[in-house]
């Protein structure tokens, strides 16, 4: 999908939230000079392009008391990576889910996912039952629980053509 | 926190409606009114529980990133992170308990200029940086998972 000049106004116009309002498509519209259907269809479009991941309540999961997170490294075999992959990266409780490449000796872990709850004894009780439900107990992996946060800077959409992952 | 502060909260992170009235779909499901699921949203929102109601943006692709690791003796962990966390390639910076203890991103304009930060970091700290950079991605954003 390539963006419009009027697709960057939108998108300026909702980075930072919808007004919390009965018609909240109009009212954006009416602020942007466009109609209430052409931002409706934009937004689905640019959802549709896979720009736009996902649109709702964005939650501040600190703030919950969502304090604990756990790094859970993986050693799958080749042939069953993509299986254990997308098994994992489906799952709810589970808010990353990557492939990264091993460094043998010293690091044989190929998989990586994040997981995160309200204590360490709850992440460890979700890691226990995704390892049952998805039939991992075979797979040898690590928990890393967070320490010290030295640095999180979160990012903010800005003037660009490209999207992908991180 | 009510049940129905947590069924907003947790139901639709994903899937608002694009329709002209979207909260009102909302009440509909949750079998209130529009009137009050705006004035809860509102409360949430400015309790500091949701951060707001709209669009997650994929991340752009620009230029190089890495996921890194280094193993810091504990007494120079702080000295060495601060280090790490001047740079303005570094957005996140994390202590894990693990024998590598320190985790950081890199994002570069390039692969050279990313190759550079790390030679810098390995330079000054006098450390070995393991560099994991991401093959690919499995994960499905449905968004942040609440008594999951």
């Amino acid at each position: 999908m390539v963006l419009t000049e009027r697709d960057y106004r939108l998108i300026a116009s909702i980075q930072d939230g919808l007004p919390l309002v009965s018609r909240p498509y109009a009212e954006l519209a009416r602020q942007l000079d466009m109609g209430e259907e052409e931002v409706i269809g934009r937004i689905a479009e640019m959802q549709a392009a896979g720009i736009i991941k996902r649109l709702g309540v964005v939650v501040r999961h600190r703030e919950l008391g969502y304090n604990a997170n756990a790094m859970v490294v993986w050693d799958v075999p080749d042939e069953r990576l993509d299986e254990a992959g997308s098994l994992l990266g489906a799952q709810r409780c589970v808010t990353l889910c990557y492939h990264r490449p091993r460094r043998l000796p010293d690091w044989p872990y190929n998989l990586f996912c994040m997981i995160h709850g309200v204590s360490r004894k709850s992440v460890l009780a979700a890691i226990e039952r995704l390892i049952d439900e998805l039939d991992l107990d075979g797979i040898a992996h690590q928990v890393l629980f967070s320490g010290r946060r030295f640095k999180q800077r979160g990012g903010h959409y800005r003037h660009s053509r490209s999207f992908g992952e991180p | 926190m009510s049940p129905l502060e947590k069924r907003l909260l947790n139901e639709f992170q994903h899937g608002l409606p694009l329709s002209s009235t979207p909260f009102a779909e909302v009440a509909r499901r949750l079998e209130t009114s529009e009137e009050q699921v705006l004035h809860l949203l509102g409360t949430l929102q400015s309790r500091g529980y949701i951060s707001r109601v709209g669009p997650v943006f994929k991340a752009r692709r620009i230029g190089s990133s890495t996921l890194a690791a280094m193993a810091v003796p504990a007494g120079r962990l702080e000295a060495v992170a601060n280090y790490i966390s001047s740079y303005d390639e570094v957005n996140h910076n994390y202590e894990r308990h693990h024998r590598l203890n320190l985790w950081f991103v890199i994002t570069a304009p390039d692969q050279e200029r990313l190759e550079q930060v790390l030679a810098e970091i390995e330079a000054h700290s006098g450390l070995p940086v393991m560099s994991l950079p991401l093959i690919k991605s499995y994960h499905i954003d449905l968004g942040f998972p609440l008594w999951c």
